[in-house]
């Protein structure tokens, strides 16, 4: 479904990327885990359009990402929640909703869509007329995962959604994307919380500073000494 | 009764600030750039009303239609020409670029115009208005109505429309507005063609009010239009609204009550004072940024 090879990306003298290669089959949850600044995050802004590979190729479902602008991405079926969130503050969540329907065309789909998400996120139903920048952490990340699910995505990219969020909280989170891959959307979990993101995943790739430096079956990799002291704290 | 005289003559510049300065607002808004050509579209709005009107023979209406256009499709030009090219570089580039664009439309019109004045057709000849006792100039209360009209519409759209909260959307957080699929240039250009369009109807207005227009003649209003968008709370559309009537509130009861030559250092006080007071403007808020 999406074919990641030999990207490299720059933030002007700062080479981040060097050639990262990996893929997501249809239904699968892989996890891209690795320390701050390996450049998870720019792996997924890349594949979102919003920064330029410098050289390498991503394919999403027959299309050349490289070539396409982020509107055109998300129209495809490749939707991103960023890291922090990112809900827009000052528009109620009603509003960020809509927004994250902003691709679909029809009506129908889209109340459709919001009966999916209030389903899957009562809370945000109850707050609906409520600024998003009053909503709690946790609420706000329900939201970020709410709005990226109205585009209807093929392919889900989440970028450290449980950052900054208490166990409980985390462990909805995790279940969340669980039932949405059981839905039969598919995940790139980004996670600096290895052992969370290895335990939902399917596979996972190792990211160190701009290389994929290890990859596999995601409970190989939890039981592998190497991860287990570089990510798991033992 | 001169207070009220007063206070109609500044709703009546104040409502052409306003208009002028939600041009300013709505694209710092978005793009975070002061555009400091936005003066100089009052300038083509009104060269081209003038000519269509004096030298065409157009009635006012089509005359104005006419100057919405062009200056709607100027404005979306001179974004795509001279800012987008600019748009992911430090924001000095386009600052500088701007006043480049404010140059080059200034003296292109002197080109074309020569730098002499010219006077601007009366487009009512009818007589006041009188409300309680108060004749009221018609082109007063023609200038008051359109343009709070105009900013009740502007209003609705932003609040209700599709176009208008995904202008919201990419003004609070750019790249997670692209993460929904919001096409940034499209919107940038509907901000560009509103904010110039606007400038048009406020540039047929002013010079209808002021009726000598010269190439540089944008420089003013633009000046107090921009203070008023500051003034206001840049970025934040009411505030744009409030500063234009402010602005010209104080303008006109300081012309009436103090003196003519010091109805600028009032206004420029009032700023310095609100800014002092509210770094942010009356009704602005910080902004904290993001990539
Ligand atoms: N806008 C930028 N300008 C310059 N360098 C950047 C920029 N953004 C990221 N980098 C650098 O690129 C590298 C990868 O950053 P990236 O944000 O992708 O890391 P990450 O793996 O997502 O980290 P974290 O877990 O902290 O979110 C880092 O060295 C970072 O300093
Ligand atoms: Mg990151």
């Amino acid at each position: 479904m999406l074919s990641v090879k030999g990207l490299e990306v720059y933030y002007g003298a700062i080479h981040a990327l060097h050639g990262v290669s990996f893929d997501v089959a249809q239904g699968e949850i892989v996890s891209l885990i690795g320390a701050n600044g390996a450049g998870k995050s720019t792996v997924l802004k890349t594949l979102s359009g919003l920064l330029r590979a410098k050289n390498g190729e991503a394919f999403f479902m027959k299309h050349s990402l490289r070539a396409m602008e982020p509107h055109s991405i998300v129209q495809a079926g490749l939707a991103q929640v960023p890291e922090g969130r990112r809900v827009f503050q000052q528009m109620t969540v009603q509003e960020n909703l809509e927004m994250g329907a902003f691709t679909q065309r029809d009506r129908a789909a889209i109340e459709q869509g919001f009966e999916h998400v209030f389903a899957r996120f009562p809370r945000l139903k109850e707050r609906r007329r409520q600024l998003a920048g009053t909503l709690s952490g946790g609420e706000q990340q329900m939201l970020a995962m709410g709005r990226a699910l109205m585009s209807v995505p093929k392919l889900l990219m989440l970028d450290e959604p449980s950052m900054g969020l208490s166990p409980i909280l985390v462990n909805e989170i995790f279940s969340i994307i669980a039932e949405v891959s059981a839905s039969g959307t598919t995940i790139l979990l980004v996670e600096q919380n290895a052992r969370m993101a290895l335990s939902i995943a399917h596979r996972a790739y190792v990211l160190e500073t701009g290389r994929i430096v290890m990859s596999g079956d995601a409970k190989e990799l939890l039981g592998d000494d190497a991860i287990q002291k570089a990510y798991l704290g033992h | 009764m001169i207070v009220l005289r007063q206070l109609i003559n500044g709703l009546h510049v104040g409502s052409i600030y306003a208009l002028i300065a939600l041009g300013y607002t709505m694209v710092y808004g978005i793009v975070k750039l002061i555009n400091f050509a936005h003066g100089d579209i009052i300038m083509v709005g009104s060269y081209v009303a003038m000519v269509l009107m004096a030298q065409a023979g157009l009635p006012f209406w089509a005359a104005m239609a006419a100057s919405m256009a062009l200056c709607g499709i100027l404005g979306v030009t001179m974004e795509r020409v001279a800012y987008k090219p600019l748009r992911s570089l430090p924001r000095i580039n386009s600052l500088i670029t701007a006043i480049g664009v404010s140059l080059l439309l200034q003296n292109t019109s002197q080109l074309i115009f020569s730098p002499n004045p010219q006077p601007f057709p009366t487009a009512f000849k009818v007589p006041p208005v009188s409300i309680g006792g108060l004749d009221i100039g018609f082109i007063t209360l023609f200038t008051i109505v359109v343009s709070v009209g105009l900013m009740l519409a502007l209003q609705a759209f932003v609040r209700a429309t599709k176009m208008g909260k995904a202008m919201r959307a990419v003004s609070e957080d750019m790249g997670a507005a692209q993460l929904m699929g919001i096409n940034v240039n499209t919107t940038v250009s509907v901000t560009f063609a509103i904010g110039s369009v606007l400038a048009a109807i406020g540039a047929v207005l002013y010079s209808s009010a002021y009726p000598s227009i010269a190439p540089t003649m944008g420089s003013l209003p633009g000046l107090k239009a921009f203070i008023a968008a500051v003034l206001g709370g840049i970025g934040v559309l009411p505030g744009a609204m409030l500063g234009g009537f402010i602005m010209g509130v104080a303008e006109s009861l300081t012309k009436g009550f103090i003196s003519s030559q010091l109805a600028d250092a009032v206004v420029y006080g009032i700023l310095i004072v609100v800014l002092l007071v509210k770094p942010s403007g009356i009704l602005g808020r910080r902004t904290n940024e993001k990539v």
